[in-house]
């Protein structure tokens, strides 16, 4: 139970610390509160795994006075990736962002941006009253919008003001929705919620709110946000904009449709929202394919890999909900953003080493990296493999078994749009790997430590080791199951 | 103990290669060391494992992964087959790859990778159900590209693209059917046959279909085939692999695999996709044959001579008799080990002589009689010559056709004998009966090459001239069948 607390408010005293305490001092509180949350993550999984779900009412009141804290299985999956993530994240950051190196300007604010960060995600994966949501996903894109203006570039300031357009704006529709379930049912608690009596404004609500949380998520067509915004930004930030940002407003979204209010769940909309899923699949392909720039490749696919996890909605939500295919679906997609988030941090970290080491992120530059950066280079090419969903990875244990549940349900085009999808996305991540994998580097560049190297490696195999292990990750999925996924095939 | 036997086989390639890939350049020796010891430990399993499963043993490891993905690694006689060729093969080519390379540059990733495809390849042989089966396909893609590409210059980059355009739809492809086929049955394993009943005809033809469209990529048939020659850009040892080794073995075990343990004989009767298939592995030992003719390069005709002799496996798979399901398997063993005699003497007049082209081998025979000598018994293999392997896998084929109804199929293999003469006579006959050119030159003083082309030699008179013998790849097909592995 206090691993739960730790988890939101560690970050948060790092983050004070680094602000308030002078130089070192700082620095070494803000790394232990780092330490520290990583491992209460591993130890909240670790309890949640063998007692089941973990619930705390906040000061002791009970819902509707109160609010809850709980952690099942989605939470805490989510949070020991976020976890990795951000542990990984920290260390290549270390040497990036020490004051000697970068301004002085983003080496200070980095450090509480990125705990801020966490602490926000913590609070979205953790709660389950719909306006603690919205408080923890607004500090997310507060603390996200900060990361993509560190660098203090007019190119970046740009791609952060188009970004707090669609962030507010996806605030103001989320939020609309939540005062008017709060008008009609006197309660924003989620298992509340799901038991109230149906009233008219639950489908408008629950319409702002989907079209608020697509906005934050970069689903197309609210996706023109992203690519500058994640391309903009130094790579270690963009690995936690690009890999762990967008999850928190999708998994809002899952608990919506499928634990709040799997009641209003017809087909009709599930389907566009799946269409829409598509499109982003389609269209975020195609223009990594067009991109002459590694980071903006890479964040293109992001585009693309979020699309996949909207094909979730019609598969396990509607008249799927609770269909033995269902629990395939749900757990699929869950697989499909744990894997996305370790493997494109990895990339964008594997990125970042060749900007550093090519002096710039045109393909053109990167040329023949693999001979001096190897470890690097195959970082890359194993977070390909995820992003492709090839086996033995987690993207292809999620595309599996997301796939399996299409064709159970007779939905074989959902099948379609990722088999499509992943040979697009093995045509984009090829021209940069036979780039990098190519013959002929232009200046003899200088490689990053091994050990820096070593850490995009490491995110790029747990993304990996997530398909090996799925056995487990499938276990601690099924704790606090929503009841529309509890069926499996 | 005997329980994690698999999983100790996969490991005596998959750790070399893990290993290999932190090692130096600079390393020779320890990277020399894993990989021989490696694929010596290997074979020293399979030998006792052979006994074992003779006398009717058998090991199962089962890890399971998410519901539904079930990864079974299984030894059982039909396994044995393939992964005591692999495993031959690949210590023999570790030995020519080690002399052939000396120490040219990246070396520590070519053996990396070499040693993860062979693991695939174990990974593919020894996998008990379908899913398994995908994962070690696919890891065999991944892992053979960078092998393909390893010189890094624009051809082999070319045929290394050129090879994932074929591959990854094409396991796009399998995946489908796979999804599609587990959708309805739910997991399928190869030791019970999966209930196809919840399926229409029209779907399962197409499932079918797609299936074959999958494997049928890397055993090169056509339409199919255009990654294969492109490919022999790459060095000597890859081509061992490509053609004798793994990849093009493992497609051709899928189509086994699809037709007997995913299906069954009878539904594939039932369907009527026997002979269609039958049709096109026929096509494909034509067409082959019709244009390794018309190359002029050593290792390209070789590669469409690969090209028609895989189909002899799939066409052997297809026609669903007996003699031929036997002629077939044994075909997987001979086609490996007469092909690699070829590629490893290619390689070495490539290396020694300098010589690349048909019109190069003129006079090398007494020059380089060692070399020569196995390049011929492996061409006369090839052809079809008693009492080399070639013969007898003709013959059972030829049985097989008229067993299965299928007399049509005598003029293919007949036809095909006549072409196999006619694109590899010529090579003979420019090898012993032509004047050398002035400037030729050429040795074989590396007894680390010629050695395994040698043995490889021996291996496929052995095969054939032994073909009685209980121990021998025909004796082996035929108790496969006989054990009813084969449904």
């Amino acid at each position: 139970m206090s691993f739960l607390v730790a988890l939101l408010v560690l970050p948060l005293a790092g983050a004070l610390a680094i602000v308030a305490l002078p130089g070192q001092a700082g620095r070494a509180a803000a790394f232990s509160a780092i330490a520290a949350t990583a491992a209460a993550a591993v130890a909240l999984a670790a309890s949640v795994s063998s007692q089941g779900v973990l619930r705390l009412e906040v000061g002791g009141w009970a819902p509707p006075l109160g609010i809850a804290l709980a952690a099942d299985g989605l939470g805490v999956t989510l949070i020991v990736m976020t976890a990795t993530v951000m542990a990984g994240v920290s260390l290549v950051a270390r040497g990036t962002f020490a004051p000697e190196l970068a301004g002085d300007r983003a080496a200070f604010g980095f450090w509480p941006l990125m705990l801020l960060l966490w602490s926000a995600l913590n609070v979205v994966f953790l709660s389950r009253d719909l306006f603690n949501l919205y408080v923890g996903i607004e500090l997310l894109s507060l603390a996200a919008i900060g990361l993509v203006a560190i660098d203090g570039k007019a190119a970046a300031l740009a791609a952060a003001i188009r970004y707090i357009v669609f962030a507010l704006a996806g605030s103001l529709l989320y939020l609309a929705g939540v005062v008017l379930i709060y008008a009609s049912h006197g309660t924003l608690d989620i298992d509340l919620v799901a038991v109230r009596t149906p009233s008219a404004p639950d489908g408008l609500a629950l319409a702002l709110m989907t079209a608020g949380l697509m906005a934050k998520t970069a689903l197309f067509p609210f996706h023109v946000w992203l690519p500058p915004a994640h391309a903009g930004a130094p790579a270690p930030a963009s690995a936690l904009l690009s890999g762990l940002v967008p999850k928190a407003s999708f998994v809002i979204l899952m608990r919506l449709w499928f634990d709040a209010m799997p009641d209003r769940a017809s087909d009709g909309p599930l389907v566009l929202i799946a269409l829409l899923g598509t499109a982003a699949v389609i269209w975020g392909s195609l223009a990594a394919l067009a991109q002459e720039r590694l980071k903006l490749i890479v964040a293109y696919s992001t585009v693309a890999q979020i699309g996949y996890l909207f094909l979730v909605f019609p598969l396990a939500g509607g008249t799927s909900a609770g269909l033995p295919w269902a629990a395939g679906a749900w757990t699929g997609a869950v697989f499909l953003a744990l894997s996305h988030g370790l493997a494109k941090a990895g990339m964008f970290l594997a990125v970042g080493h060749c900007m550093a080491a090519a002096g710039g992120d045109r393909l053109s530059a990167v040329r023949g990296l693999a001979k001096v950066m190897p470890m690097t280079a195959f970082a890359f090419a194993l977070s390909a493999v995820t992003l492709v969903g090839l086996p033995p990875s987690g993207g292809f244990t999620g595309k599996y078994l997301v796939m399996t549940a299409a064709f159970a349900s007779g939905q074989w085009l959902w099948a379609l749009v990722i088999a499509v999808g992943g040979l697009l996305a093995a045509a984009y991540l090829y021209r940069p790997l036979a780039m990098l994998f190519g013959r002929g580097a232009g200046a003899s560049p200088v490689p990053p430590s091994r050990a820096r190297q070593a850490v995009p490696l490491l995110l790029a195999g747990a993304s990996v080791a997530l398909g090996i292990a799925s056995a487990g990750a499938y276990g601690i999925l099924e704790i606090g199951r929503p009841p529309a996924a509890e069926e499996g095939l | 103990m005997t329980a994690l036997l698999p999983v100790f086989v996969l490991l005596t390639s998959f750790l070399p290669a893990v290993i290999t890939f932190f090692l130096d350049q600079e390393s020779h020796r320890l990277r020399n060391a894993l990989s021989l010891g490696g694929a010596v430990f290997k074979v020293a399993l399979i030998v006792a494992m052979l006994f074992a499963v003779e006398r009717g043993a058998s090991y199962e490891t089962e890890i399971p992964l998410a519901p539904g993905l079930v990864l079974l690694l299984r030894i059982d006689a039909l396994a044995l087959l393939f992964v005591s060729l692999s495993a031959v093969l690949w210590l023999l080519t570790t030995i020519y790859a080690i002399a052939y390379f000396g120490s040219k540059p990246e070396l520590s990733r070519f053996f990396g990778f070499f040693s993860l495809c062979v693991a695939a390849t174990t990974g593919i042989a020894l996998s008990g159900s379908l899913i398994s089966f995908f994962i070690f396909f696919e890891l065999l893609t991944l892992s053979t590209w960078p092998l393909v590409a390893h010189k890094q210059d624009e051809a082999s980059l070319r045929a290394a693209r050129r090879y994932l355009l074929y591959a990854l739809p094409c396991s796009a492809a399998l995946l489908w059917a796979i999804v599609w086929l587990e959708s309805s049955t739910g997991p399928v394993l190869f030791t019970e046959p999966p209930d196809l009943d919840g399926l229409d005809p029209a779907s399962l033809r197409v499932i079918f279909a797609l299936f074959i469209l999958g494997v049928g990529m890397k055993a090169a048939l056509v339409p199919l085939h255009g990654w294969l020659p492109a490919a022999m850009a790459a060095p000597a040892p890859v081509s061992a692999l490509l053609h004798a080794v793994a990849v093009v073995k493992a497609g051709a075990f899928g189509v086994i695999r699809v037709i007997y343990d995913v299906f069954g004989v009878e539904r594939v009767a039932d369907l009527g996709v026997g002979m269609p298939l039958a049709a096109l592995a026929s096509a494909t030992i034509i067409w082959g044959s019709l244009r390794a003719i018309q190359q002029d390069g050593i290792k390209t005709r070789l590669a469409y001579s690969t090209v028609s002799q895989v189909s002899y496996i799939v066409l052997g798979a297809a026609l669903a008799s007996p003699f031929g399901v036997i002629g077939g398997l044994a075909h997987l063993v001979h086609q490996g080990l007469m092909k690699i005699t070829l590629f490893f003497c290619a390689g070495i007049y490539d290396e020694r002589a300098g010589v690349r082209t048909v019109a190069g081998l003129n006079g090398l025979g007494p020059r380089m009689p060692w070399t020569s000598t196995c390049f011929s018994l492996g061409a006369l293999g090839m052809i079809g010559l008693p009492p080399l392997a070639g013969f007898v896998s003709k013959i059972y084929l030829g049985l097989g056709a008229l067993q299965g109804g299928a007399p049509w199929v005598l003029p293919v293999l007949g036809a095909s004998t006549l072409l196999n003469a006619a694109y590899f006579l010529p090579l003979l006959y420019r090898l012993w009966f032509r004047e050398p050119a002035a400037d030729a030159k050429g040795d074989e003083k590396v007894p680390a090459l010629v050695g395994p082309a040698v043995i490889a030699a021996l291996a496929a008179i052995g095969a054939g001239a032994l073909a009685a013998s209980p121990v021998s790849p025909l004796g082996w097909a035929t108790l496969i069948a006989e054990r009813g592995e084969m449904r």
